[in-house]
This record gives structure tokens, C-alpha cells and sequence, in this order.
């Protein structure tokens, strides 16, 4: 046993609005810089939808993640080390721009110096790429709440199979929920395995998978090897880039701007231990659907006197074992079970989870004339409603609706327990029983999930006082430095947040 | 040192033009060379890529960089062999120089026509599209001049001399003169009968060296062979206090 220790995330997709503040806070963060205009480390989609960039999910054609060969070995499914090398010179499974989108930035100047005259000057949208006029046909939210969904929805890589007929893109009839997405931080990148300099590396301390900038050559084949499509090529320095999980902040112990910042509070934070030695293992599990279970048994149990041994013998400290005890993540994906891994099938392991969405729930009740408050019905219901369990399957447990019909009956099942004891009424035990949970299970179920607060949805250790040294060395570099251009002398630069470099027409240096 | 392995072909009268040219600047082009890339790599490697525009453009890099690539290996492979390698010691091996020559030619114009398609591939999209254009660096534009007009250079002096000219034994004074520069023994009288085309395609190949360490060719170096043998996880610590030097700014990232 080789014990690791991963910061991990759990979204509850219930509570997702869409607001995208997430993706705002983080671009502004992270982003904003020229050459990763495109760049979303977190972006929020609109399920069913074609996804950001478009049709990522579709695997046969972008050769993203890990794929069990004949002989049952785990290889990257872009090909082999051999093939990887050969296609330095041009990579045939990278997104383009287009498959992203052209960013854009406004032609403000004319607000302010367009002559006089009868109408109101309009900022016109000009390429950031070319600086020319454009035209904005897509972006990375460009299907918010179903936007254009009859044209476009249908290419979503999730809808196969003859269940998906049921799938509508008529007003009333249709459905959708949103989902965050950001890195997921796998137990097995294949990212990193993908990058021939070795540039790309997970963090022993904390499982933070990074880039490292001054290793990286740009030979662009973990943005291919990413099923998730969460490392991007800043095209500008020429380097890839992702997600970083705010490991600033992390480190101080805080939570990553995405969950900081999140209004529906539908973020956790916390820390899973796990047994290294069996990642490969559970990577290579034959059957897709025994997956998650494996990714599961590859946790250890943070109150177990052997895995908190082996865990100091890993070095891992005190405060970060005690962490892990109170760990709401655990919690979600061990514990009660209720949070799904997104794409399991994809084998990377990958660490940020989901509680499926189950709102509609009782309004399914009473459209079917059932008693909202008898669990036959509800559990009944769950099996009815408007989000087809097949496809919640297909985006959480590698095609197996009973999975996601479990969670959905466990959180049915809480909140009718718990609807019952908000009435005054003692409730039926009987419910919880049935998807085994117990009553006291359930009330720290529902303050977790419900009443979220913030020291329980974040429970985050700061990095170690014997790291200071390397801590401060990493503080005196500014992480988002402006990119390519360096400052003229004696010239002050003016940072306005939107691409100077580009802009060849409006004066300055080209 | 062997003599035959130095041998010059003639007694020549060597000017001070030819002493600049074929002892001095091939000297200082390969001193700026070592030392450039000593630099770039202690002072920049953020700015060390291979400056990827895939992204952006990818029609005609499908097949101009793969051609340019593939012909450039053969090229200098190429080069190693004719350059490198004395006329003695493949007859010795029992290579006629006849046979040397026609290999040589016919390998040597599959290996240039693919890498001169590449490149001008590579070049059309640089000046024809204009995402590609606008993210051409002032290095970039040494580059290209200049390692075009070398490969053209080389091409046509081949062309000219050794498949439709003559015949043109580069290896008794071109390669003679080469070897020369590195056993610290110059010959520029090697050098002095070659033909001009010889001549300037010479001189280009050592600016090229000069300017190759400013460039986005430092790439060249990080070939990930070692990707072959490597594991394929990747765990490091959290930095070092040692390994955490503050980013420097890169040499070539202006425009």
C-alpha cells in the first residue's frame, strides 16, 4: 500500500443554476491573458448539449483517454509511444480553433471616437487572432439553457442508443441541467502520460495535476490525450495549459476560486486518500461498468488504523490525515455513495465527482396522480423522470442506469425523510432503510448536502510550515504574469484585461 | 592526424577575403552557436518551444511540416555522410565513388524536393493565413529567410552541378574544408575553388547555425526520445526551494 493523499471536488448538479460565475472568477483568475482567450479551465455546459469544445465527448473521433487493447493492457487511445512520437510533426487528433471558437473582443474606440451623427456608435466585434471584423457563430457557452438546441443538441456524443429517442428539443418536452466542468485531476492523467518531455506532472503531496512551464516544448499531445479537452495551447507562448485547481490557494488552505466563489454553494472540497499502487489496476479494469467501483476501492478508509499507519509512513502530516477524516468528499463518494465520477469509461480516474441532478422529482409524482409523500411513488417516479436515466448513465457510470437510479432513490429518499421531519412528523425510517441509510446518516446527509456550510463543504489543509521555503520561492513569481510581449523600457504598459498584442490598427506597438 | 585525411587539393594563394570568409566567420557563427544555446537554455526556457501553431492553422501543416520534417532527418543525415565522412574511407569499405554519387544524388533530391515542399508549404501558410502571420515572431522572420535560402542554396547547387552539370566532388574540398574548422586545422584553400553556389550555400548553413540558438530550432534539442523508455505517470513534489527559480523572460516571445 502506497498511500497518496488528493484534493478532491464533488459537485451537487442539483444546485447548479448555471450562473457560470465559476468560469467568470476563474477566467478572470487564470485566463485573461492573450493567447488562452479561448481557454476555459472551468466552463459550464447545458446538458444535452454538444459540450465545450464541440463534441469532446466523442472519443472515436478526438482519441481522448485511456482504451484496454486486445490483450487487456491500459493504452492511451491516441496510440502508442512510437505513434506519439511520429505524430510530433502534426498531431491528426487536435482540436482546431474552430472546434473551439474565435475569441473575440469589441471595437470599444468607436464608442468614444466615432464622429457625431444620427445613430449610436456600436462597439463591433473584431477577431482577437486576426483584429479584423467578425462574425460570432459559436463560443464556449454558446447552448445556454438549450439556446439553439434543435439544431444542435442532437450532435451531443451522449445521445446513442435507441433510449435517446426519447429525447426531445420541444419546449415542455425537453429537459436540461448544467454542468460544471473543470480538470478532474485523475489518479491516471492521460495527460501526463501523453507528454513526451514530461513537462506535465501530478503532485505527490496533493494530487494536483500542473504543467510545468518551463519543461513543456509544446509538442501538443496531451490537449489529445485529455478526453475531457481541459489542457489548452496557449498559442501565443506555444505551451499548454491548464487547470491548476488554484493550488495557490490550496496551499494556504483555501478553497479554488471556482468553489469560492460559487452562489449556489454547490461546491465541496476535500481531501481522499489513496492506495497509489492500485491506480493501474483499477485503470485497467475489463468491464467499463465495474470501473467505478474500482476507482472506489482504490480510496482507503481514513479511519483505519493500517491506512493511518501507512499513511505516516508516506510522510503525509497529522493535520492532513485528521483532514481526510472530516473530508466531505469522502463523505459523498465513499461514505453515502451519492456522487458519481463524470465518464468513468474514459479509465483516467478522474477526481472531480457528481451528484446527479434529480429536481424534478416530485413534480414527476404529481404529474402521475401519485402521493408525494409515499416512497413507493416517489421511488417509482425516479424511473419516470423528464432526464432519462440512460442518459445520466451515459455521463456518470459508463452506461449503467441502476447506479444512477440508486443515487436518485437515496437523495428521493432523504428528502422525503426529511420533508416529513421539517413537518413536524417523525418520519419513516422505513425510506432511508430501503436505500440504507440510517437516521442519523440522514440528518448529516442533509446538513451536508442542504444546509452546506462553508466549513463543511471546504475542508481544505494548508501545505506544510517545513515547505515555507519552497512556498515562498514559488510567491516571488507572479502566476499571471502578461504573456509574450515584454514590457517596452521606460514605456508604461496600460493593463486593460483584453488583448494588445493583436491589435495592430488602434496605435501602440504591434 | 592523418594526412590523407586533411590532404589539400591545391596550393593556392589564400586571400585575406578568403581567410575571413572560411576561417573567421564560420568561427564566430559556431562560437555564437555554443555559447547562444549555453544562454538560451540557462536564461530561457519558458521561452524554449517549439512555438506550435497547430491550433490555429492545421490544412497545410498536415503535410508541409511531416514533408519538411521527414526531409530535413534525410538531408542532414545526408550531410553527415558526405561532410563527415572522407571519400577514402567508403571506397575503403569498398564504395566506388561512383556509386557514392548517384546514391547520393538520387537520395539526396528525394530528401531535398520533399523538405523544399514542406518548407514552402510551411512558409505559404506563414505569410498566407493571417492568424499564422500575425503570431510570426522577429525571430521567426530571421528563420525563414534564412533557412530557405540555405535549403534553396543547397538544392540548386546540386541541381546545377551534380544531376544536370558535370559532377561536382564536393567531398575533396567542401567536406575537406569542413572537417578542417573542427580538428582546429583550417583549409580555406579548400574551399576557394568551389563553386559559388558551394559558396554561399557554406556560408548561409553557418549564419543559420548563428542565428539557430535565437530561434524556435533550439526544439531540435528537446527531441523527446526518452518518452520511449519513460514511465508513463508522472509524480514530482511540490518545488523545491532550489527548483523554483523565478520565470525569465523569454528571448524570442517579442513581435
Amino acid at each position: 500500500m502506497r498511500v497518496m493523499a488528493q484534493i478532491a471536488m464533488v459537485m451537487n448538479l442539483d444546485k447548479c443554476i448555471g450562473c457560470h460565475t465559476c468560469s467568470v472568477t476563474c477566467k478572470q483568475t487564470w485566463t485573461n491573458r492573450t493567447g488562452v482567450e479561448y481557454a476555459w479551465f472551468n466552463n459550464v455546459e447545458t446538458k444535452p448539449g454538444v459540450g465545450y469544445p464541440r463534441r469532446y465527448e466523442d472519443q472515436e473521433h478526438w482519441k481522448g483517454g485511456w482504451m484496454l487493447d486486445r490483450r487487456g493492457r491500459l493504452v492511451l487511445r491516441s496510440g502508442g509511444r512510437a505513434k506519439r512520437l511520429l505524430s510530433l510533426f502534426s498531431n491528426p487528433d487536435l482540436p482546431s480553433i474552430e472546434d473551439y471558437y474565435e475569441p473575440v473582443t469589441y471595437d470599444y474606440d468607436n464608442l468614444v471616437n466615432a464622429p457625431a451623427g444620427k445613430d449610436m456608435p456600436v462597439a463591433r466585434p473584431r477577431s482577437a487572432l486576426t483584429g479584423e471584423p467578425t462574425a460570432i457563430t459559436w463560443g464556449a457557452n454558446w447552448e445556454d439553457g438549450l439556446g439553439g438546441a434543435p439544431e444542435n443538441a442532437g450532435g451531443d456524443p451522449n445521445l446513442t442508443g435507441a433510449w435517446a429517442e426519447k429525447v426531445k428539443f420541444e419546449f415542455e418536452q425537453t429537459f436540461l441541467f448544467h454542468l460544471p466542468r473543470l480538470c478532474e485531476h485523475c489518479l491516471n492523467p492521460a495527460c501526463v502520460s501523453a507528454c513526451p518531455s514530461g513537462a506535465l506532472y501530478k503532485r505527490v503531496e496533493d494530487g494536483i495535476v500542473l504543467v510545468d512551464q518551463d519543461r513543456c516544448r509544446g509538442w501538443r499531445m496531451c490537449v489529445t490525450a485529455c478526453p475531457y479537452k481541459k489542457v489548452y495551447v496557449n498559442h501565443v507562448t506555444g505551451k499548454a495549459e491548464k487547470c491548476t485547481f488554484c493550488f495557490p490557494r490550496i496551499e494556504a488552505g483555501q478553497p479554488t476560486v471556482c468553489s469560492e466563489t460559487c452562489v449556489g454553494r454547490l461546491r465541496y472540497l476535500g481531501l481522499l486518500l489513496y492506495d497509489a499502487d492500485r491506480v493501474g489496476e483499477a485503470a485497467a479494469t475489463p468491464d467499463e461498468k465495474d470501473l467505478l467501483d474500482a476507482q472506489r476501492g482504490v480510496f482507503l478508509d481514513p479511519r483505519d488504523p493500517d491506512v493511518i499507519a501507512a499513511a505516516r509512513g508516506a510522510g503525509i502530516p497529522e493535520d492532513w490525515l485528521a483532514a481526510a477524516r472530516r473530508s466531505p468528499v469522502y463523505d459523498l463518494v465513499v461514505r453515502y455513495e451519492v456522487a458519481l465520477p463524470l465518464h468513468p469509461e474514459y479509465r483516467t480516474l478522474p477526481m472531480v465527482w457528481y451528484v446527479p441532478p434529480l429536481s424534478p422529482v416530485l413534480d414527476a409524482v404529481d404529474a402521475a396522480g401519485g402521493n408525494q409523500d409515499d416512497p413507493d411513488h416517489v421511488f417509482a417516479a425516479v424511473t419516470r423522470l423528464r432526464i432519462p436515466l440512460e442518459y445520466l448513465a451515459e455521463l456518470f457510470s459508463a452506461g449503467d442506469a441502476d447506479v444512477v437510479a440508486g443515487v436518485l432513490m437515496k437523495l428521493t429518499a432523504l428528502r422525503s425523510y426529511m420533508r416529513e421531519r421539517a413537518l413536524g412528523e417523525d418520519g419513516d425510517e422505513a425510506v432511508l432503510k430501503a436505500v440504507g441509510l440510517t437516521a442519523r446518516e440522514a440528518t448529516d446527509l442533509h446538513r451536508l448536502l442542504a444546509v452546506a456550510k462553508y466549513e463543511d463543504r471546504y475542508v481544505v489543509p494548508a501545505a506544510h510550515k517545513e515547505d515555507a521555503a519552497a512556498l515562498t520561492a514559488m510567491e516571488e513569481r507572479c502566476p499571471v504574469e502578461s504573456s509574450g510581449e515584454p514590457a517596452e523600457a521606460g514605456g508604461r504598459r496600460v493593463m486593460l484585461g483584453i488583448p494588445t498584442l493583436r491589435r495592430t490598427t488602434t496605435g501602440g506597438h504591434a | 592526424m592523418n594526412a590523407a585525411f586533411l590532404s589539400p587539393p591545391a596550393a593556392a594563394a589564400v586571400s585575406g577575403t578568403d581567410l575571413l570568409l572560411w576561417v573567421a566567420v564560420p568561427y564566430v557563427c559556431l562560437s555564437v552557436f555554443v555559447v547562444g544555446h549555453v544562454w538560451r537554455y540557462r536564461q530561457d526556457q519558458f521561452g524554449w518551444t517549439t512555438r506550435t501553431s497547430q491550433l490555429l492553422e492545421h490544412r497545410w501543416l498536415r503535410w508541409g511540416s511531416p514533408l519538411f520534417h521527414l526531409g530535413a532527418f534525410m538531408v542532414i543525415a545526408g550531410h553527415v555522410v558526405g561532410l563527415a565522412v572522407p571519400g577514402s574511407w567508403t571506397e575503403a569499405v569498398g564504395i566506388s565513388e561512383h556509386a557514392y554519387h548517384t546514391t547520393a544524388v538520387w537520395a539526396g533530391s528525394v530528401a531535398g524536393v520533399a523538405m523544399i515542399a514542406g518548407l514552402g508549404m510551411l512558409c505559404a501558410r506563414r505569410l498566407l493565413n493571417r492568424t499564422v502571420r500575425l503570431g510570426t515572431d522577429r525571430s521567426d522572420k530571421l528563420l525563414f529567410p534564412l533557412l530557405s535560402a540555405t535549403v534553396l542554396l543547397g538544392i540548386t547547387a546540386t541541381a546545377a552541378h551534380n544531376v544536370f552539370g558535370a559532377g561536382y566532388d564536393y567531398r575533396s574540398t567542401v567536406s575537406v574544408w569542413f572537417r578542417g574548422l573542427f580538428v582546429l586545422q583550417p583549409q580555406p584553400e579548400a574551399m576557394i575553388g568551389a563553386p559559388l553556389l558551394f559558396q554561399l550555400h557554406a556560408l548561409t548553413a553557418f549564419l543559420l547555425f548563428a542565428a539557430w540558438p535565437f530561434t524556435r530550432l533550439v526544439h531540435v534539442w528537446s527531441a523527446p526520445v526518452g518518452y520511449l523508455v519513460r514511465p508513463y505517470l508522472v509524480y514530482r513534489r511540490r518545488a523545491a526551494p532550489s527548483a523554483a527559480p523565478g520565470r525569465r523572460r523569454s528571448v524570442s516571445g517579442s513581435r
